[in-house]
């Protein structure tokens, strides 16, 4: 609808100096690079100014001293108990949930791929995806409490029909491992969103293919759909670990001590008006996530690399 | 084209299975929040009170807000999408046509803001987000620059997913020997073939905006997710109410916009 209006003025320009109707289009193409390159000028402005920027300033004003050095305090505070505890449990956290919202995700994207896409189906699911993969933290905590809280539908019911007392070991809703039912709650559609394209980019020829050569479902997935999906696979699933690991709204409305992750660590210390200094702790831990991030984000880095072989 | 339509399916019966599964599991925390706003008081038992008084609109001045909330929130979304398609979907059609060296380069810019949590993101906006309030103002519809960085990453991968099924360069390259121009080639090429891409990074773009919490309200602006913040310190129940309703509206939403642009681009191709 509107993107036909939106999307032909923005890329028009190049039109003007193309060659109606080019016949070597390939030469054309590079002479008129450098006039292509000013096409990215308003994207590479839009993101200096409201990501690069807000990045650079905010973690210059915490762990970086006027010199720009890092300074001996930030150091320090990366190596405390409690800090480093968060960080496990943020990790531990968001690699449960990644791994089953990936599992559940994917088994999901399968079941569907061969439904009509302008089928009913589809349509419920990818809206269905779309709202639930960003069931933002405070109606998450609603939905929780109301399911598994003290007084939740499902604790009700399994006490006084199964006999069965959830929170028998203590009420662990509101602690580190009450995130794990909220998270896979916003885990898994999102993996719907994200590995379903990359299943249906699967081409038909490639299961004619092995249908010609007298191949078996099972071989087509053996042989060709694992293998050219786990890159694909492997990279939603680091987009998943991310998702979960910088995810805050949902554990701040649920947990009560809110120290248990690091975003939580983080607010912590960036509301906190008791402590003097402690914008260097935040500045500490939004250093310690991104070093974190760093290295999902090469790992995911060198998995397009491979998923792109099978793409040519 | 209908991407899938080769790969071998799963039985109907795995297929029905998973999907039951799955969906009952899912339902579950809906059913729950649906039980507690139907719950009496003390004295137990189930009524409609909580959604008459909430239909009705008998919610009182306290929540007038809201209103305000819910369309600050359908506006911020409708820019961000916007934000979306004018910058990121040409950039990124330039870049897989004529730039394929600034490939990494985008793929690495987009991908960046997983990598910095909202609370890091939003100390850094504040200063950002003074001087944009001198130069736009300080309307709601600005964080929309805000969010269009935080849906970047989804957007991108939805996007980019599509482009890569597509041999691009020799569609566009038939199409331009055939005599098509180039606003001829986006529009009957391009669009038609990158519609479940631009859907995908639609939905996505449209459901960020409306769960966004985090920078809405360390930036002191009001959207749905703050407002009922409010509400349920008041009232939970009427939160849940809300919430649930907001749920449901965001699905309907999702759910025409889907329907919509998958009837036209049927009959355009």
């Amino acid at each position: 609808m509107s993107s036909s209006t939106v999307v032909t003025p923005a890329v028009e320009p190049r039109s003007a100096a193309a060659p109606r109707g080019s016949t070597r289009p390939v030469p054309s193409r590079r002479a008129r690079g450098g006039t292509a390159a000013w096409g990215v000028a308003p994207f590479a402005v839009y993101v200096a100014l409201f990501l690069v920027l807000p990045t650079v300033i905010a973690l210059a004003t915490g762990f970086v001293d006027e010199d720009g050095a890092p300074t001996l305090d930030t150091v320090a505070a990366l190596g405390d108990p409690f800090v480093l505890r968060g960080f496990g449990t943020s990790i531990a956290l968001s690699a449960v949930t990644a791994v089953i919202g990936a599992l559940l995700g994917a088994l999901v994207s399968y079941a569907i791929v061969s439904a009509r896409p302008e089928g009913m189906l589809r349509s419920v699911i990818d809206a269905a995806s779309g709202v639930l993969a960003q069931f933002g933290g405070v109606m998450l905590a609603f939905a929780f409490i109301a399911t598994i809280g003290i007084q939740g539908g499902v604790t009700v019911l399994l006490r006084d029909l199964a006999g069965i007392d959830i929170f028998a070991d203590g009420v662990w809703l509101y602690e580190s491992p009450g995130l794990i039912l909220p998270y896979i709650y916003f885990q898994v559609p999102l993996m719907i969103i994200v590995f379903l394209p990359a299943l249906e980019s699967l081409k038909p020829q490639w299961a004619e293919a092995n249908a010609t050569l007298g191949g078996t479902t099972a071989t087509f997935w053996w042989r060709i759909g694992i293998p050219v999906l786990w890159p694909s696979f492997l990279g939603s699933l680091l987009l998943l670990f991310a998702n979960a690991f910088s995810s805050y709204a949902t554990a701040a409305a649920l947990t009560s001590q809110g120290q248990s992750i690091v975003p939580l660590q983080i607010r912590a210390a960036l509301t906190s008006e008791t402590l003097l200094g402690r914008e260097n702790l935040a500045g500490a831990l939004a250093l310690g996530m991104v070093v974190v991030m760093v290295i999902v984000m090469t790992l995911y880095a060198l998995l397009q690399r491979r998923a792109d072989r099978w793409r040519r | 084209m209908s991407a899938g339509a080769g790969i071998p399916a799963p039985s109907a019966l795995a297929r029905r299975s998973i999907l039951a599964v799955v969906g009952v599991l899912f339902a579950i925390p809906l059913v729950a929040m649906v039980e507690f706003t139907l719950r009496r008081g003390l004295e137990g038992g189930y009524d409609l009170s909580r959604w008459i008084t909430v239909l009705t609109g008998d919610l009182g001045p306290a929540y007038r807000p809201l209103g305000q909330a819910i369309g600050n929130s359908l506006a911020l979304a409708a820019v961000t999408v916007l934000v979306v398609l004018v910058l990121l979907v040409p950039t990124m059609v330039l870049v897989q046509l004529r730039l394929p060296r600034l490939r990494r380069a985008l793929e690495f810019v987009c991908l960046l803001p997983i990598s910095i949590p909202a609370i890091v993101l939003v100390v850094g906006l504040a200063p950002v987000y003074s001087v944009v309030a001198r130069l736009f103002g300080s309307g709601v519809w600005t964080l929309a620059f805000a969010y269009g960085i935080i849906v970047l990453p989804f957007a991108y991968r939805a996007v980019q997913s599509n482009l890569e099924a597509l041999d691009l360069a020799t569609l566009t390259e038939a199409a331009r020997s055939l005599g098509a121009s180039w606003p001829v080639v986006i529009v009957r090429v391009l669009l038609p073939n990158l519609r479940r891409g631009l859907l995908a990074a639609g939905f996505i773009s449209i459901a960020v905006v409306l769960g966004e919490f985090t920078i809405a309200s360390l930036l002191n602006r009001q959207n749905l997710q703050t407002a009922l913040v409010v509400v349920s310190k008041d009232d939970p129940y009427i939160a849940v109410v809300l919430a649930l309703l907001a749920l449901l509206l965001a699905f309907v939403l999702l759910l025409a916009i889907g329907r919509v642009g998958r009837g036209r681009t049927r009959k355009e191709s």
